[in-house]
């Protein structure tokens, strides 16, 4: 695939990024607002796109990883790799057709630049851990892994016994983001980073729309720790 | 012999991750220390994640999606019952690739109850695709799968290990272990598969019978061209399954393998009812109907049919 035909990455900062991913994604809705879930997820996924993640089309052994966890609502993720050029943007309007490569959870062995097939919660995090073991076993010692989260998805005990371990190791190119719209149904009180912070991680919180504070909290440095930022995301409104 | 099979894969695996810098070890406690050696030398490939089974296969997926070759270990019903999603989807959905060894098999820690007995492993894996799935019945056999699995460069491979086996290695007279069917005895009246540990035990219950006995050290893929050759030239195309897992776990491959063919088949293997029993391995082969005489009772009546 040439990337000439599906990259026209989309500019640096702002309002502009959002209104042409917007577009992109009404390409698989056929509607501008979109479901919940996927816009929940649109800002933190554009940050780390956009400022924080050293990946390109071409995936290098080198890279960062992201493996999106929570792969439900994932129209913001195609979204995004398509404008960074990863998918063929005519890709998009077939989402979820038979011979599409876009479902409704994503597949990492039918769309390029997707690192993990999800779906079922409660996968994403131990299977990074696993990778961020194997890339420092291999002596790729700068690729960071990031993983994004739910706060409803932390309901399932695998996720614990990752972030238990991860912590107690020290596994510092581990990154997760956690994005809360308090739905998980029993809620955690004391506040989501509590659980990772008893296991030895670092913990950021963010608001979600605010770019500049994400970039911020994905980028603290916390040597000798793996590190979670929670973002926190309104409940919609009914005019949303 | 038996008992032996555990200690054959430490020290196999041991000398692998010396030469091999892609292989990884992923432990849950269970056997953790016998690799203490192993560990102290590769630290950062032989990783013991505490009593942690979901966690298990997770890391062995996300080691393969990092580009190792990734050896998991527990007891069977820790390796493949417990965590059976994440093998669903962190091994083969990923299209990672892994090396599950187990020990324990259906009823090695007979005194330790349901929960440490797993006769279901292999009924369990044969519900996904793309899994070579090796039941040795000596540690001769073990090794050679073992090395195998860790040398290709990918792929699912399930070792079960178990304290049961047989005298000598069935599965490499004559030459390497090939994933096929071996000739034991030529008969004319039915073709016996017998499965790993339990080869010795089924020669001894089908002396003086006009069969023919097959021993199978690896069931999937199952040797349908091996079965079908077998039952050549006989007069009757009659087949016993005898597994040291749930009876019945190889029923479709044989049904597969003889779609255009009418057969007879006796499918032996561990009951599906929950034997509330403690005691040895052997008491539970024998109330499982697995010992030489239940085995002759129940082979030489579908015999007689």
């Amino acid at each position: 695939m040439t990337m000439t035909r599906t990259s026209r990455p989309v500019g640096s900062d702002g309002r502009a990024d959002l209104s042409e991913l917007n577009a992109l994604m009404a390409q698989m809705t056929g509607d501008e607002k979109h479901s919940w879930a996927a816009t929940s997820t649109l800002d933190v996924l554009w940050v780390l796109y956009d400022r924080v993640l050293r990946v390109t089309p071409e995936m290098a052994e080198d890279r960062d990883r992201f493996f999106l966890s929570k792969g439900h609502g994932p129209m913001a993720y195609y979204a995004v790799l398509a404008a960074r050029g990863f998918l063929a943007r005519e890709e998009l309007p077939r989402f979820g057709v038979f011979r599409s490569p876009l479902g409704h959870h994503p597949d990492r062995m039918l769309v390029p630049g997707v690192e993990i097939s999800s779906g079922s919660l409660g996968h994403g995090l131990p299977l990074a851990v696993g990778t961020a073991l194997g890339l420092r076993a291999r002596g790729l010692a700068d690729s960071d892994v990031w993983v994004l989260l739910g706060d409803g998805e932390l309901d399932e005990g695998s996720n614990h016994e990752a972030i238990a371990y991860a912590g107690r190791v020290g596994l510092d190119r581990l990154k997760v983001v956690v994005i809360d719209n308090a739905s998980a149904s029993h809620g955690w009180p004391g506040g989501i980073e509590a659980r990772f912070a008893v296991e030895g991680w670092s913990t950021a919180r963010a608001d979600a729309r605010d770019h500049g504070a994400l970039e911020a909290a994905f980028k603290e440095h916390s040597p000798g720790r793996p590190h979670v930022v929670v973002a926190e995301v309104e409940e919609p409104s009914s005019s949303h | 012999m038996p008992g032996i099979m555990r200690e054959r894969f430490v020290e196999v695996t041991t000398d692998l991750l010396d030469r091999d810098e892609r292989l990884a070890l992923v432990t849950a406690d269970l056997s953790a220390k016998l690799f203490d050696r192993a560990r102290s030398r590769h630290p950062d490939r032989v990783l013991n994640l505490g009593i942690r089974e979901q966690l298990l296969i997770g890391v062995a997926g996300g080691l393969s999606l990092a580009g190792l070759r990734p050896i998991a270990h527990s007891f069977a019903p820790f390796l493949v019952e417990r965590p059976f999603e994440q093998i669903k989807l962190d091994l083969n959905h990923q299209g990672a690739g892994a090396v599950l060894v187990s020990a324990g098999a259906s009823y090695d820690i007979a005194g330790g109850g349901r929960s440490h007995q797993a006769p279901g492993d292999v009924a369990l894996l044969s519900t996904l695709p793309d899994w070579t799935v090796h039941v040795p019945g000596h540690p001769d056999e073990a090794e050679q799968q073992l090395r195998t699995a860790a040398a290709a460069a990918d792929g699912l491979v399930y070792l079960r290990l178990s304290n049961q086996g047989n005298a000598r290695a069935h599965g490499l007279v004559g030459g390497a272990a090939t994933g096929r069917l071996r000739v034991l005895r030529e008969g004319g009246a039915a073709t016996v598969v017998a499965v790993g540990p339990l080869a010795d035990t089924v020669l001894e219950a089908t002396a003086g019978l006009d069969v023919t006995v097959l021993y199978a050290a690896t069931v999937r893929p199952f040797d349908a061209t091996g079965l079908r050759a077998a039952l050549d030239g006989q007069r009757e195309a009659a087949v016993v399954l005898v597994e040291p897992y749930l009876a019945g776990t190889s029923s479709a491959e044989v049904a597969r393998a003889l779609v255009d063919l009418p057969h007879r088949l006796l499918a032996l293997g561990v009951g599906h009812d929950e034997l509330r029993n403690y005691g040895s391995p052997r008491q539970h082969a024998i109330a499982h109907g697995l010992g030489p005489a239940g085995l002759r009772l129940r082979i030489s009546r579908f015999l007689a049919h």
